[in-house]
C-alpha cells in the first residue's frame, strides 16, 4: 500500500553522457548510474524470490499430461485441479487445512498470551531470580526444537497422548523467543509511571496488564503471534513423529504423505502441486495484511 | 472486549468493601507496609508460561538425558524378554562410533560454512540497498524478498523439487535448450541444491531483521557523515554495518541452530532423489534410530542439542570478542 506514495512511474533512464565527474560527486541526488545498478540487483533478486511461486502457480493450472510438457505458460485446468484437490481421499485436504488452522491459531494464540504475561513480568517487576529465569528462557531460544521432538514423543507415549491433537498442540504453546520479544518490548513501551498510576487508581495487577500493558505491547504481540503461527504452520518434524492417523495431519504433513505415495499413485502429482499453492495463500495474505504491526515488533527485537 | 470486565475484581480485597471514592481507595491501597506491589504478582504472571515451559522444554531434555543412560538387554538369548538396564555412557560411545552420524554432522557443518555466509551477506547487501537512497519501490521489493519465508518448508521443498526434476521442470527444460544439462538432484549437487532452497527461504527473513536495525539508526549520524564528505559506500562500511552487528549476530545464531536441524528439505527430496540416504542429516539419523532404539536415539538427540549449544555459544563469544577489539 505504501508503495503508492512512491514514484508512480519508473525512474527516468540514465541521462545520456553529459554529466561530468565533478557534477556527480558534488550532487546530493544519486547518480543515475548507481540507481540503475541498484535497481538491476533488486529486480534480479525479486525474480529469484518470486519465480518459484510463479512456477508453482503455472503448474497448478495444468493437467497431468500438460505438466510433462514443462512449459512456463499457464493453462486452463485450475478449477478442475481445485476440484480434484478437494475431492481426493474423501476431501481429506480440507480436513488438513482445518487441522493446520487449529494447531496454528490455537497454539499461537495461547503462546502469545503466555509469552506476553511472562515477558511483562520479567520487564516490569523486580524480584529475586528474575535474571536467572530470563537466562533459562534464553537457553530455550537456543534449544533446537527438533531435539525435543523424540523425548516429547516418549513422554507423550507414557501418558497415551501420542497420535492426538494434544501431542502437537501442547508443545506449540511455549515460545521462549516470544518471551524474549515481549520482555524487550514491554521494557521499552510500557512506562513505569503508567503502571504506578493504575495502582493508585486501585486497579489490580492483572487488570493493569490486560487494560494497559497489552494495548501498548500490541505490535509485539502481533509479531509474536505471527511468527509462532508460522513456526507451527511450518512445523513438520513434531507431527511426523507424533501422528499416525492421517485425519490429524496438518497440511504440511498431508502434502508430504501424498508426495511419498507419488511413485505408486502418480495421479497425485496434480493434487500435490495445487495443494502446495492453496496451503500458502492464507499465510501470505495474513503477513501482508498485518505488515505494519509485525515490522515494528521485529524492529524492537533486533535492537538488543 | 476488555471494557466489559469490571475494574473491581474479587482478587483485589481492597476494592471489595464498597467504600468512598477514589480518595479512600488510594489511602487504603498504600497502607500495607510492603509497598504497592504484591510480591506474588510477577510469579502469577510467570506461572502460565513457566509450567508448560518446564513440561515441554525442560522435562524432555532431562528425560532424554535419563533415557540415554540406559540400554535394552535381553535376558535369555536374543529372543528373550527385553529389559532396560543402566548403561552409563555406553550409548554415547556408540553415537561417536557411528560413522553415519559423524558424516551427517560433517555434512551439515560443511553446508553451514558455505550457506550461512552467502545467505547473510546477501541479506545484509539487500538490506543496505533497501536502506539506501539509490533504490526505488522499496516496500514492494521488501515484501517480494520476504514472501518465501511465509511458505512452509515442506511446500518450499516441494516447489523446488518440482523445479529441479528433469521431465517436469520448465527451468531444467529452458536450461536444456540453452545447452546446459544441470543435474540438481545428482549426488554431487544435491547438497547445494538444498542450500539454494534454504537460502531462498530465509534470506528475506534475515534481511528484514537487519533492515529493521538499519532503520533504527538515527538520521543525524548520516547527515554528519555526509557533511564530512563520506561516500555512500563509506557510510555503509563505517557507520551502518557496525551499527547492525548485533542483528547480524542474532541472525547468525539462528542460522547455526537451523542448519544443525536441517531435515525438512532433505527428507522431501529423498522422495524424488535416490542420492539422499536415510541418515543424510543428524535429524534424519535420530528419526531412523528412533524407529528401533529409543535409548540410542535419545543419546543422539542429547548430543545434537549439546553441539548446537556449544556452537551457538562459541559463535556469540567470538563475535563479542571481535566487537571489543
Amino acid at each position: 500500500m505504501s508503495t503508492t506514495t512512491q514514484a508512480p512511474t519508473p525512474p527516468a533512464p540514465p541521462a545520456p553522457t553529459g554529466s561530468t565527474k565533478a557534477r556527480r560527486r558534488s550532487a546530493t541526488a544519486e547518480s543515475p548510474y548507481s540507481m540503475a545498478m541498484a535497481m538491476t540487483v533488486l529486480v534480479i533478486m525479486a525474480v529469484y524470490f518470486l519465480s518459484p511461486v510463479y512456477v508453482l502457480f503455472s503448474a497448478s493450472t495444468k493437467s497431468k499430461a500438460e505438466l510433462a510438457q514443462s512449459s512456463l505458460k499457464p493453462s486452463t485446468q485450475f478449477v478442475d485441479n481445485l476440484q480434484q484437490l478437494f475431492s481426493e481421499g474423501d476431501g481429506i485436504y480440507s480436513r488438513w487445512l482445518l487441522n493446520s488452522l487449529l494447531y496454528a491459531v490455537g497454539g499461537a494464540g495461547i503462546a502469545t498470551l503466555l509469552a506476553a504475561m511472562a515477558g511483562y513480568a520479567l520487564a516490569k517487576y523486580q524480584f529475586r531470580g528474575r535474571e536467572l529465569i530470563f537466562n533459562v528462557v534464553l537457553g530455550g531460544v537456543l534449544m533446537p526444537a527438533t531435539a525435543l521432538a523424540l523425548p516429547l514423543f516418549l513422554m507423550f507415549a507414557k501418558v497415551n497422548l501420542t497420535n492426538t491433537y494434544w501431542s502437537v498442540l501442547l508443545p506449540s504453546i511455549v515460545s521462549p523467543f516470544g518471551v524474549y520479544l515481549s520482555r524487550v518490548f514491554a521494557a521499552a513501551s510500557v512506562p513505569d509511571e503508567l503502571i504506578e498510576a493504575g495502582r493508585l487508581d486501585g486497579a489490580s495487577e492483572f487488570r493493569i496488564f490486560t487494560g494497559l500493558a497489552t494495548r501498548l505491547m500490541a505490535p509485539a504481540l502481533v509479531t509474536i503471534f505471527l511468527f509462532q503461527f508460522v513456526v507451527i504452520w511450518n512445523n513438520f518434524f513434531l507431527p511426523l513423529i507424533m501422528l499416525q492417523d492421517n485425519k490429524l495431519y496438518p497440511v504440511t504433513l498431508g502434502l508430504y504423505s501424498w508426495q511419498s505415495q507419488l511413485s505408486r499413485v502418480p495421479t497425485l502429482q496434480v493434487a500435490v502441486i495445487i495443494g502446495s499453492l492453496v496451503s500458502v495463500v492464507p499465510l501470505i495474505i495474513t503477513f501482508l495484511a498485518l505488515q505494519r504491526f509485525w515490522r515494528s515488533g521485529l524492529a524492537a527485537g533486533s535492537l538488543k | 472486549m476488555a471494557q466489559t470486565i469490571p475494574i473491581r475484581t474479587a482478587e483485589d480485597p481492597v476494592l471489595d468493601d464498597e467504600g468512598g471514592g477514589t480518595g479512600t481507595r488510594r489511602r487504603r491501597r498504600r497502607t500495607p507496609g510492603r509497598g504497592s506491589t504484591p510480591a506474588s504478582a510477577p510469579w502469577l504472571f510467570l506461572l502460565p508460561f513457566g509450567l508448560p515451559f518446564l513440561l515441554f522444554y525442560v522435562a524432555p531434555v532431562a528425560y532424554a538425558l535419563w533415557r540415554s543412560l540406559f540400554k535394552i538387554e535381553r535376558t535369555g538369548g536374543i529372543y528373550g524378554k527385553p529389559t532396560e538396564v543402566f548403561a552409563g555412557l555406553d550409548q554415547y560411545r556408540l553415537v561417536f562410533q557411528n560413522d553415519d552420524f559423524i558424516s551427517s554432522v560433517l555434512r551439515v557443518l560443511g553446508f553451514g560454512l558455505v550457506q550461512i555466509p552467502i545467505m547473510l551477506l546477501l541479506a545484509l547487501g539487500l538490506a543496505l540497498l533497501l536502506d539506501s537512497t539509490v533504490a526505488r519501490f522499496k516496500a514492494l521489493f521488501r515484501i517480494s524478498f520476504f514472501v518465501p519465508y511465509a511458505i512452509p518448508g515442506v511446500v518450499g521443498a516441494l516447489i523446488w523439487g518440482f523445479i529441479y526434476s528433469p521431465g517436469l521442470s520448465p527451468i531444467v527444460d529452458l536450461l536444456g535448450k540453452a545447452g546446459l544439462e544441470p543435474e540438481f538432484l545428482s549426488a554431487r549437487w544435491i547438497l547445494w541444491s538444498i542450500a539454494n532452497v534454504v537460502t531462498w527461504t530465509y534470506t528475506g527473513y534475515n534481511m528484514l531483521i537487519i533492515y529493521s536495525a538499519l532503520q533504527a539508526i538515527p538520521q543525524e549520524i548520516y547527515e554528519a557523515a555526509k557533511m564530512d564528505g563520506a561516500s555512500n559506500w563509506r557510510i555503509a562500511r563505517h557507520v551502518k554495518i557496525p551499527s547492525v552487528a548485533p542483528a547480524l549476530v542474532l541472525t547468525g545464531v539462528f542460522s547455526i541452530i537451523g542448519t544443525l536441524q536441517l531435515f525438512t528439505e532433505p527428507i522431501v527430496f529423498s522422495k524424488i532423489a535416490t542420492t539422499i540416504t536415510t541418515t543424510y542429516t543428524p535429524n534424519m539419523v535420530v528419526l531412523s534410530a528412533g524407529q528401533n532404539n529409543y535409548n540410542y536415539a535419545a543419546a543422539i538427540s542429547v548430543t545434537l542439542a549439546l553441539s548446537t549449544f556449544v556452537l551457538s555459544f562459541a559463535f556469540l563469544k567470538i563475535t563479542q570478542r571481535k566487537a571489543e577489539m
